[in-house]
Formats: structure tokens, sequence, C-alpha cells
């Protein structure tokens, strides 16, 4: 199951992060996942956060440039060699990972990490086929 | 002092006598102009029919004043006197937007325009035992090759390096022993800051001579070049739409250039309402070339302020001296010799669709060299949130740009709404490079 990323394009100016993270925050909207992808002259900024569409609708009334992305998180065993566990049946099922990250938070004793794939439908079937739980936009309302 | 010449006869001729050069010369010169496409109704309309029409040097007054943008519209022909088969090169330097301005020189253009810049030369104490490293660029721009020629014809060892990669100059300079330099300002300044990386000391090299231009800089440049280099510094002037380097050139005496009348007819107007002003007086370079029958230009406006001096030179040439460029009557940017407008950047920036209208232009130092920033705000609907798409987009815009400009600007990609709006005539150019 696909989750929603909102991206967001963030030219190098002081407080520009700052001014993203408190304006979702001032209307309540809980990021749960980040990562920020850094150039020399700009970056862009990932989150998964706990209500998408409004995030989205936000940020774009208040000018920033964003986007959606399909990606996909999963549960991860928190213990030495679980991610790369993970890892050897993508590889094996030849499925390619743009980039990944990892949640703020976990709602079992496993770890949630965030891939972007290169072909998400693909890497979804090889995922159900091996059984390794994908998490749906309801559990990360939820977290 | 001892005063070198090339041709002391020419060099030094009265006034008079220079003057009926300009005549019988312009003249000749209306005569090629009637046979082009871009002076023949120009010049039926004033009433000048034939070159016998042109009486005397105050006769010039009645031709129209020739653009950068006439040179545009006549594109790429429309200015050309002879066929192309008489046509031994062609330059051609950037023009206000996508279509530059070219320029066709005939055998006997080149040749005049070599014994030209041999007079400047020798006149800045060049000599034929001189080791001669052309930093200027080589190709379309007149820089490179113009005074290549005149250094062969002065009869100097010419080491054609071109612009950039400075180790390599610096390399050269010591590994041959060079003695004069063609080069800018600024690269100059920057290529001694650079000597210590390359571990070259002055005492390893023979340098005595740099001939400067393609940027304006002030006398304090010119100081510091000398003090640091302990070489003497000789300005120099020239356009491409006027054969290139050698219109006007320093002598020995190092104050301000002699411009050579017996090839150019020199005059300052007021930019404002065309009226012709004294020596002396500040305004814009209006500048005939007298001595090019493959493209003949009457009074081109060059948009460079400056003045003639009223004076003679203690050198005793009696060609009138023009003072260093003081300024410009339009936007072009000079970026470390390379002239840019403004409107060739955003006509190519706004045929990019990931781009939105916004844009700025930003000239600043970075050491000796300038740096052209261009920032450029990203058009929303078409960002999907890929790094590698916006690094290409980056790539894209430095590449179309480099194509048009020939030189590579750094890209910043902006935020909409971040740069300043456009208010009727936006300030869409930041030039933060110091006044010394």
């Amino acid at each position: 199951m696909k989750i929603t990323q909102i991206s967001v394009f963030l030219e190098n100016r002081k407080g520009r992060l700052s001014d993203v993270c408190s304006l979702l925050g001032a209307h309540d909207i809980n990021i749960r996942a980040l990562t920020i992808a850094e150039t020399e002259s700009f970056g862009v900024l990932r989150i998964v956060v706990d209500k998408s569409e409004a995030a989205i609708k936000l940020l774009r009334e208040n000018q920033f440039v964003a986007n959606f992305t399909d990606v996909v998180a999963i549960e991860v065993p928190d213990q030495p060699g679980g991610l790369a566990s993970i890892l050897k049946i993508l590889s094996e099922h030849d499925v390619n990972i743009e980039y990944m990250y990892g949640f703020v938070e976990k709602f079992s004793d496993k770890a949630l990490l965030v891939m972007r794939f290169e072909d998400t439908d693909f890497a979804q079937q090889v995922l159900a086929r091996q059984q390794i739980h994908v998490v749906t936009e309801k559990e990360i309302e939820g977290l | 002092m001892d005063i070198p010449f090339w041709n002391k006869e020419i060099e030094t001729a009265e006034r008079s006598r220079l003057e009926q050069i300009q005549l019988e010369r312009l003249k000749v010169t209306v005569g090629w102009a009637l046979k082009t496409a871009l002076y023949r109704k120009r010049l039926n309309q004033a009433g000048i029919n034939s070159p016998d029409d042109i009486k005397s040097l105050g006769d010039l007054r009645r031709i129209p004043f020739t653009t950068k943008d006439d040179l545009r519209v006549s594109f790429p022909k429309g200015h050309l006197a002879v066929d192309m088969v008489d046509v031994l090169r062609i330059h051609s330097s950037s023009g206000t937007t996508g279509i530059p301005t070219v320029i066709y020189y005939s055998r006997e253009d080149v040749d005049n325009w070599t014994d030209l810049l041999a007079r400047s030369i020798v006149g800045a104490g060049g000599t034929r035992a001189d080791v001669f490293q052309n930093m200027m660029t080589y190709g379309f721009f007149t820089g490179g090759l113009g005074l290549h020629y005149g250094a062969e014809r002065v009869g100097m060892t010419v080491i054609p390096i071109s612009g950039g990669n400075t180790k390599r100059q610096i390399q050269t300079m010591r590994d041959f022993r060079s003695t004069v330099l063609h080069v800018t300002p600024s690269y100059l300044l920057h290529i001694h800051s650079k000597l210590g990386d390359e571990g070259v000391c002055l005492e390893d090299l023979a340098l005595r001579k740099a001939f400067i231009g393609a940027e304006p800089h002030s006398e304090n440049t010119r100081r510091k070049l000398q003090d640091l280099l302990r070489i003497e510094a000789f300005n120099s002037y020239g356009l491409s739409e006027l054969n290139g380097p050698g219109v006007a050139f320093e002598c020995v005496c190092r104050k301000d250039m002699h411009v050579w009348e017996d090839g150019y007819i020199a005059e300052i107007i007021d930019p404002k309402t065309g009226e012709v002003l004294k020596d002396g007086q500040e305004g814009e370079l209006v500048l005939t070339n007298i001595v090019r029958r493959a493209t003949p230009i009457l009074r081109y406006r060059t948009r460079d302020l400056a003045f003639l001096h009223p004076q003679g030179c203690d050198c005793g040439r009696t060609h009138r001296r023009l003072s260093r460029i003081l300024g410009r009557t339009d936007d072009m940017l000079i970026i470390n010799g390379v002239n840019v407008f403004p409107s060739q950047i955003e006509e190519k920036i706004m045929k990019i669709p990931e781009v939105a209208t916004n844009y700025l232009i930003h000239v600043d130092k970075k050491g000796a060299l300038d740096r052209l920033t261009v920032k450029v705000e990203i058009y929303p609907k078409l960002f999907l949130g890929e790094v590698s798409k916006l690094e290409s987009l980056k790539h894209k815009i430095v590449e179309e740009l480099r194509a048009s400009i020939t030189i590579s600007p750094a890209v910043e990609l902006h935020e909409p709404g971040s740069l300043p709006v456009s208010e009727g005539k936006a300030k869409r150019v930041v030039d933060e490079r110091p006044k010394d």
C-alpha cells in the first residue's frame, strides 16, 4: 500500500525549513518522518505527515513549491541485520530503491522505514509475496 | 625618453594632413557603404548618392548613426560590401539578443588592421626581441587573433595560448620567459594571486609589459598591476564592430590612448541629442572605420562614455588621445572581458518551461575574477520532488546560457516569489563589483 510523501522545494535561505515546520505545527499537522536532500544551492524536504491532503493544501496556499510522491513504508525488525535482511530480499528480486529514510516513531517493536522505489507497484508486489508488512495511511494517521 | 614609432611619418603627421587622409578615406568608405543594403537607403535619404557628395569632413555629420541594432537587423549580410569570395575572415560578437553581430574582413582589411596593431605594439615599446604571450581568447572574439597578427608583423615571438588555464599560463610564462602579455586586468590579477601555488616567484619570470583591455578598469588597478608584477601596463581599446583591438592604444607615455586617426574617425556626442561635443567634453564615443572595405561601418555608436584630450602628447604623436572608458550608455555587462547583454540572458531562460517569469542577474567578484550568477524562480507545477530533475534543470540553464553568452554562469534555483517582483522596468541586474 502506497503512502503519500510530500516534497517541498527549499531554496538556500536562512529559516526556510523552520518556516515549513512552523506552518505545519501551527495547523496541528504532525511530521512522522523527514529527510532532506541537499545540494550546493537548494534542498528538497521530504516528509510524511499524518494529514497529507491538508498539509499540501496549506503549503501551496503559503507559496511553497510542494508536490506528492508515492512511497512505501515498511516495518523492519529493530535488531542487528534487520534492514539487511529486507534489502537482501529486494535486491534478489531486482527492486531498485531511489532513497530511504526512517520514521520518527514506531508502533510495534519494529522500526519503520520510508522507501522510494524506482517502480513502486512492482516493489509492492514483491513485498507482499515476501510477507513484509507494508504500513497503511490509516496506521500512520494513528501513530 | 626614447619614443619608438612604427610609422613615424603618419603617427606625427600635421593635423591638416591627417584630416586630408581622413577625408579621402571617408569618401572611399562611403563608396563601399553605398554598395550595402544597410547603408544605401539611409545615405540616399541623407542626400549622399556618391562619394563625391562628401566634400568635407563636416559632411560626416550628414550621415546617420549606426547602432548595434542596425547590425542585428542587417544580419547576416546586409552590411557586406564585397563578394563572399573576397572575404578572408569573419569575426563575431554578442548581439543584444540571440542574433550576433558579424563583421567581414577582406585581405586588405586584415592587412590594414594588422598594421594598426603593429603600430600599437611598437608605440607601447614592444619589439621583435619580445616573447608575446597572448592570453586573450582566440576565435570569433577579435582580441586574440587581432593582436596575434600585429605581434607577428612586429616580429615578436608569439605564444598563442589563448585565455584560461591559469596553471598553464604561469608555466608558459616561466618556461618561455614571456616578456609581454596581452590580458584582461582582472585575469592578470588572478594570475598574480596564483603564482605562489605554482611555486613561481617574480624572479623566475621575465615580464616587462602587459597590454590590458577588453574590460573597464581604473588607474588604481593599473598601478596595482604594475607594482605587483613590476611591469608597465598599457591600456588598449577596440571593439569588434570597428575591427577589434587597435582602435586606440597607449604609447610609452601611458597617458591615455591614441586613436589611430588615419584608420578611424572619432567623435564624441551627447548620447541624448546626438550633438557632436568638443574635445575634452565627456560623451558617447562614435567611430567610423575608414580602412575597411568588406564591412564599412559609418558613425557607429559604441555606447562607451569617454572624452578626447584637447592637447597633444609628450610622445609627439598628433593622433588624439581617448580617455579610459568611463561608463556605458546601455546595460551591457562586461564579465571577465566578455560582453554580455541582460537581454541575451532573458531570451534564453524565458524559453525554458520549468522557469517562472522572475529572474535576477547578479555580478560580483570572486577573488580577482568576475562572477556571474543567474537566479531563477522555478515553475511550481513542474516540480515533482526529484532532486535529479532540478539538477538537470540547472545544467540545462547553464548550457543554454553558455551557448549564447560564451561564459558559464552559476545558476541558482529559487522559490517563486522570492526574487524581486518585476514592476515595469524591473531591476534585473545587481552589480556588486567594487568600483575602485
